[in-house]
């Protein structure tokens, strides 16, 4: 006999056919990513999600949890695909895969899984090889020059230690957009241009406005991050000519990325549209912060995962909860 | 004669092997009561540190143990608690001095961290739950146990994030030992750049965290039993 509690009707949106098109909305801007940094972004995206697969099918299996089920949600290679989109090209090989073990062990599974996270799974292992390698991590090689290596140049660095051991190689890396902003603000007559990285940034955007347009994520967070980050970067360019301008906050780094794909993950981030405004424009307060007066590379990492902190209080503040 | 009721009550005193099998598993005071993070976390960055407060540690709890002990009947029970940070703060001033005196690099590298040991909760619960309705002898022991088994937590949390962040175990040990400890240094893969991660104080809660599962996996495998 038929149980009768089948669902009869199943919605077009289950987790998992939410995390296909946020993959696929990743798309385009992943395709301009790996045209701009070569086989080393390709090898990043491919073991970083490999590597997220593989620990959460490991886990479903120490915690007795359907396989298939849990791994159909393809959350996993979510996490991973978005980890390798944040590392730097011909990074050594175990640093994907940390932080696809950090994200998935520690950051996820740890709490219970998809859905009782407190923080960003992919920034918790982004973060975590940040602070724990951060020589690698900021070396970006020149953006131009990136597919001058072949398949087997690359493997050959990511398994031998990196950029990072073929320092002598001087001319291959140089100062990223934000990097280039930071080391120069207040030099007068310096005149900052973003590189080719805001084709990225314009891919992300448009893949993030088709989230929006098929309302996979609500507008909250990344109008008010966006608006907030661009309040700031106004501020400080009226007052400071020479600072790092408009576009170049928001075109430059993981901006797009983060606030289209990484600040609207539904799991930590605030589920309130009061608290969504709120949580986003802290985010993009801090972006700015953490660029104009931090010392790391980026600032979204930090910025998303400082503001996780507070959604708990931010939940408080929406008006249903008062009304009786 | 409240004192005297009180150890009247705990006149069923539980066996040696018993107070070391509460402090070191079972009630661990780092472990399982989260008392005293503070120097636990901050200090534990190598094996070499910990075993330095670690020491510290045991010596300041058994001491505080006994004199709290031999004190209690004397002590009015509305100024007790000042009474014991007297005592402590005494007895971590001593140890803090010694240190200075013949351990002078570790106590550098310690800082800040013995005179703090003042204010290490598990000191004073010790002193409030056990030496205050308990003889000399048994709270001795008991000091002797909780120091043990905060020092345990300590030198493994210390040794696991020196390895993991450094990739060595015990280097600096002349700095405790003596100049011919130089060469106890163990260096796992000199090409190991270390996950830093685990020597920063988020690391320290991390592993400290790990460390509490795998006490609550090998009690709930043993209960399964």
């Amino acid at each position: 006999m038929e149980p009768v509690n089948k669902p009869f009707r199943t919605g077009p949106l289950t987790v998992n056919t939410i995390m296909l098109l946020v993959i696929a909305a990743l798309v385009p801007g992943t395709v301009i990513h790996i045209y701009l940094t070569g086989w080393g972004g390709l090898a990043n995206l491919l073991v970083a999600a490999a590597a997220a697969m593989l620990f959460e099918y490991i886990v479903c299996v120490l915690r007795n949890k359907p396989v298939r089920e849990t791994m159909g949600d393809h959350s996993a290679l979510l996490t991973g695909l978005l980890i390798g989109l944040c590392l730097p090209p011909l990074v050594n090989l175990w640093i994907p895969i940390i932080a696809a073990a950090i994200a998935i062990l520690l950051a996820k599974h740890i709490y219970g899984g998809l859905g009782n996270n407190i923080f960003n799974p992919a920034m918790v292992g982004y973060a975590a090889v940040l602070v724990s390698f951060p020589r690698d991590l900021s070396l970006w090689p020149t953006l131009p020059q990136s597919f001058d290596f072949g398949i087997i140049q690359t493997i050959n660095i990511i398994a031998n230690g990196g950029l990072v051991e073929y320092t002598h190689w001087d001319s291959l890396t140089g100062a990223t957009t934000l990097d280039t902003a930071r080391t120069s603000t207040g030099t007068a007559g310096q005149h900052i241009t973003i590189g080719l990285e805001r084709w990225t940034n314009i891919a992300f955007l448009c893949g993030g406005a088709v989230l929006l347009r098929l309302r996979l994520i609500n507008w909250h967070i990344p109008v008010s991050l966006l608006a907030t980050l661009s309040l700031c970067a106004l501020i400080e360019q009226a007052i400071n000519p020479n600072a790092a301008g408009l576009s170049v906050h928001l075109l430059a780094g993981a901006t797009m990325l983060g606030a289209f794909f990484i600040a609207t993950d539904p799991v930590s981030a605030a589920a309130g549209n009061t608290g969504r405004l709120i949580y986003g424009a802290g985010i993009g307060l801090l972006i700015w912060l953490i660029r104009t007066f931090g010392g790391y590379p980026d600032a979204v990492a930090f910025a998303v995962l400082l503001m996780n902190c507070t959604v708990p209080v931010l939940d408080y503040l929406e008006p249903w909860r008062w009304r009786k | 004669m409240i004192d005297q009721q009180i150890d009247s009550a705990t006149s069923k005193r539980p066996s040696p092997e018993k107070f070391f099998h509460s402090q070191l598993w079972q009630d661990n005071p780092a472990l399982v009561q989260m008392l005293g993070l503070c120097p636990l976390l901050a200090v534990s960055n190598t094996l070499v540190n910990s075993i330095g407060l670690a020491f510290a540690t045991i010596i300041t709890v058994t001491l505080s143990n006994a004199l709290v002990s031999a004190s209690r009947h004397f002590l009015i029970r509305e100024i007790r608690i000042p009474a014991y940070v007297l005592i402590i703060a005494g007895i971590v001033t001593i140890t803090d001095l010694m240190m200075q005196a013949f351990f002078h690099e570790i106590h550098l590298s310690l800082g800040i961290f013995i005179p703090l040991i003042i204010t290490n909760c598990a000191i004073i619960a010790r002193a409030e739950i056990f030496a205050s309705r308990n003889p000399v002898l048994p709270s001795v022991v008991d000091g002797i146990a909780t120091g043990a088994g905060f020092a345990a937590v300590l030198c493994i949390l210390g040794g696991l994030r020196e390895l993991i962040g450094s990739g060595t175990l015990l280097s600096g040990a002349e700095l405790l030992f003596g100049p011919h400890a130089a060469g106890w240094t163990l260096d796992f893969g000199a090409n190991y750049s270390g996950l830093l991660l685990a020597i920063l104080p988020p690391g320290a809660f991390i592993i400290l965290g790990l460390l509490l599962a795998v006490k609550n996996l090998i009690d709930q495998s043993q209960a399964n039993r």
